[in-house]
């Protein structure tokens, strides 16, 4: 019997038994409703994770050399934590140095960071994130100016008291003014504004226009940096190849100039956004392996009402299967009825599920600051899983329907 | 009660006892083709809880095609088990059963399913027909299973459907239909696929006296265009339509008359 012969038996038999189909799939449906709702989240962060985080605030193509990594995966043992500690603070001398080492056409620029109070004729005082940097800066991170202009190279020579910044600062400091040419206190030092940046949006929730750029030169320094030293040097080449090479470069050379012994470990860090998205792949991993092992006992169950349903399908129809047979159906036909019966039963569970997961997904995504990102491969796999479970809940209903003897079948009412 | 209406077929000779005899005597080999069954001491056993009960104790039976054939006998007498038997919806426990030429006696499950669905066609006392299904649909069934494309299982359901004067019906569901009705729809269902033996157990027990007779007027018709026909019945009467009667006894055959015999053997009115 042809395949689409069986769907349309098996779409007739749901039709005519609506709410004990309903019933049937209940179990499949939810299942993967939280599958598709799962995945959804996970992929949303996980793309998130790549296309805007990494992007965004570490760079493409980009490592940052540092004393000790800032983003880390996993558990940090005591021994390694002091070990970073014991690590030398990067100075001024190491980033001439690494300068020194870096291919040309390869970009750079110091970055320290600190949440600063600043304060403004306009309003009350609020913390900023500040940051000590170059004009190089503006271009590696990408950031686009709404109104104004970055600083320049000389500015940060010479270590001017300008400062760019983000539009909530504009909006918190001057209220309803321009603030390009207005003065803004960083850590007690005036600034003059001479830029406002474009709008940023936030990250998990976490604002990205409440910057204050500054030359990390400027007296700003001396409250990100009190101590002198740099947090960072920000390098990004043009291509991901130049990037490894200019990784090896600055790592002979450095430990050339800290004096390390080859039996020694680095006494810094260079940190790529491979490292952040590595970290975040695990996460991943297993936020989809818990995330989905609860759904797959739903499915379970699901598989044992289906089964359970179509055992009572096969009793209640061991007549029908007696006329069929006695026609001709051969087993095969007969097992194909029941299991493509239980399978069109479960994907139309699987795609009740997914259009619920997709709206469940949606509405997490509306209500808190979980991205959402429905992958294509997961209603395929919800899909394939659906029939997967109908399948195998179907077929030992659908096997004892297939060797039920003919006689005995018929003399069944 | 029933007027047993001849067909203008009726004097048609019949092979004579000689020829069925030499076409049984041949054990293993193939009949000709022109008989339709041939069963060499087909045996049937049953093991009821220990007990071995023999329902058929070795039937020899010859059909010829274009045979018009009655199997009668009282309940216990196995003529269902031989029903069964002819219709290869069970196996023998020994002996061979030939049909249409092939030794269908030793086929697995699925063989005889083939077998079922192109050589025979089963009309039955309770109509067997699908509830949910219009009588188009039903009749298309056997078509489904053979393979048929859908175009082609509408005309040639349809066409069956007018052979029984059923036309006007066939969108109709079996509860829609009169017993006599639904019976046609059957009739209809088992002729589609064009089957060496229309097989009917009991056609007419479900039904009045009246729409016995409009039955078995049909199967009159069948008969008298070349459809070989075995029926199974217990009713003398009915089996007084067919033009030869097999008695069943015990299992085994224990009379062999043609229409003219049974009917003064008997004593049925003529």
């Amino acid at each position: 019997m042809a395949f689409f012969e069986s769907v349309r038996l098996a779409l007739q038999q749901i039709r005519v038994q609506k709410l004990k189909s309903f019933f049937t799939l209940i179990g499949v449906m939810i299942g993967v409703m939280f599958l598709i709702a799962v995945v959804s989240i996970v992929e949303g962060m996980s793309r998130y994770m790549t296309d805007e985080f990494a992007a965004r605030i570490l760079g493409v193509n980009t490592f940052t050399f540092r004393r000790m990594p800032d983003v880390f995966v996993g558990d940090i043992t005591d021994s390694t934590w002091r070990e970073w500690q014991r690590r030398p603070r990067v100075t001024q001398a190491d980033v001439d140095v690494v300068r020194e080492a870096l291919p040309s056409g390869v970009r750079s620029a110091v970055e320290n960071v600190r949440f600063i109070y600043a304060t403004s004729a306009f309003n009350r005082p609020r913390q900023v994130m500040a940051f000590g940097t170059e004009a190089a800066y503006f271009q590696i991170k990408k950031y686009d100016i709404a109104s104004g202009r970055p600083f320049t190279p000389q500015e940060t020579q010479l270590g001017s008291p300008v400062v760019v910044i983000g539009t909530e600062v504009a909006t918190h400091f001057f209220p309803d003014l321009d603030p390009v040419g207005r003065e803004l206190r960083i850590a007690g030092t005036p600034y003059q504004v001479i830029g406002v940046l474009e709008k940023q949006g936030s990250i998990f929730g976490f604002s990205m226009d409440r910057m204050a750029i500054a030359p990390y030169t400027s007296p700003m320094s001396r409250a990100t940096n009190p101590r002198g030293d740099i947090d960072g040097l920000v390098v990004q080449a043009p291509r991901a190849e130049v990037l490894g090479d200019a990784m090896e470069e600055v790592r002979s050379v450095m430990r050339g100039f800290r004096g390390l012994t080859p039996g020694q470990p680095d006494n810094f860090a260079m940190e790529t956004s491979d490292d952040a998205l590595s970290f975040f792949a695990e996460l991943r991993g297993r936020m989809i392996a818990i995330g989905t092992a609860l759904p797959a006992i739903g499915l379970i169950v699901g598989a044992m009402v289906i089964m359970n349903i179509m055992l009572v399908a096969v009793a209640e129809r061991t007549h029908e299967i007696g006329i069929r047979k006695a026609i001709g159906a051969r087993q095969k036909d007969i097992r194909r009825q029941f299991l493509v019966e239980s399978a069109t039963l479960s994907v139309i569970g699987a795609i009740l599920g997914i259009s619920l997961g997709i709206g469940l997904a949606k509405l997490v995504a509306a209500f808190t600051p979980l991205p959402a990102s429905v992958a294509p491969w997961s209603i395929a796999a919800a899909i394939i899983v659906g029939a997967g479970v109908g399948i195998m809940a179907g077929f030992y209903p659908a096997t004892r329907a297939a060797r039920l003897d003919p006689i005995i079948a018929l003399q069944r009412e | 009660m029933s007027s047993h209406g001849r067909s203008a077929t009726d004097e048609e000779p019949l092979p004579t006892t000689a020829e069925r005899k030499a076409v049984i005597l041949e054990s293993g080999a193939a009949p000709g083709k022109d008989w339709v069954i041939v069963t060499r001491s087909l045996k049937r056993d049953y093991d009821m809880g220990g007990e071995v009960v023999h329902a058929l104790r070795g039937v020899d039976l010859a059909v010829r095609r274009n045979e018009y054939v009655a199997i009668m006998g009282p309940s216990g007498s196995g003529k269902s088990t031989l029903m069964n038997l002819i219709g290869c919806l069970d196996t023998p426990s020994s002996g061979e059963y030939w049909l249409n030429g092939q030794m269908v006696s030793k086929m697995s499950d699925d063989a005889l399913a083939r077998v079922r669905n192109k050589e025979i066609g089963f009309v039955f006392q309770t109509f067997n027909l699908l509830p949910r299904a219009s009588a188009l649909h039903n009749v298309e069934l056997p078509l489904v299973y053979a393979g048929v494309s859908s175009s082609e299982r509408k005309r040639r359901a349809s066409a069956a459907l007018e052979r029984v004067q059923l036309a006007d019906r066939m969108t109709h569901r079996p509860n829609e239909l009169s017993g006599g009705q639904r019976q046609r729809v059957a009739i209809a269902r088992a002729l589609v696929n064009d089957p060496s033996i229309l097989l009917a157990d009991e056609p007419t027990g479900n039904l009045d006296s009246q729409t016995s007779a409009e039955i078995m007027n049909v199967f009159e018709g069948l008969a008298a265009h070349g459809q070989t026909v075995i029926m199974v019945t217990h009713e003398a009467d009915i089996a007084a339509h067919a033009r030869r009667v097999v008695v069943l006894r015990d299992g085994v055959i224990a009379s062999d008359d043609r229409r003219a015999a049974f009917v003064q053997k008997v004593g049925l009115p003529v």
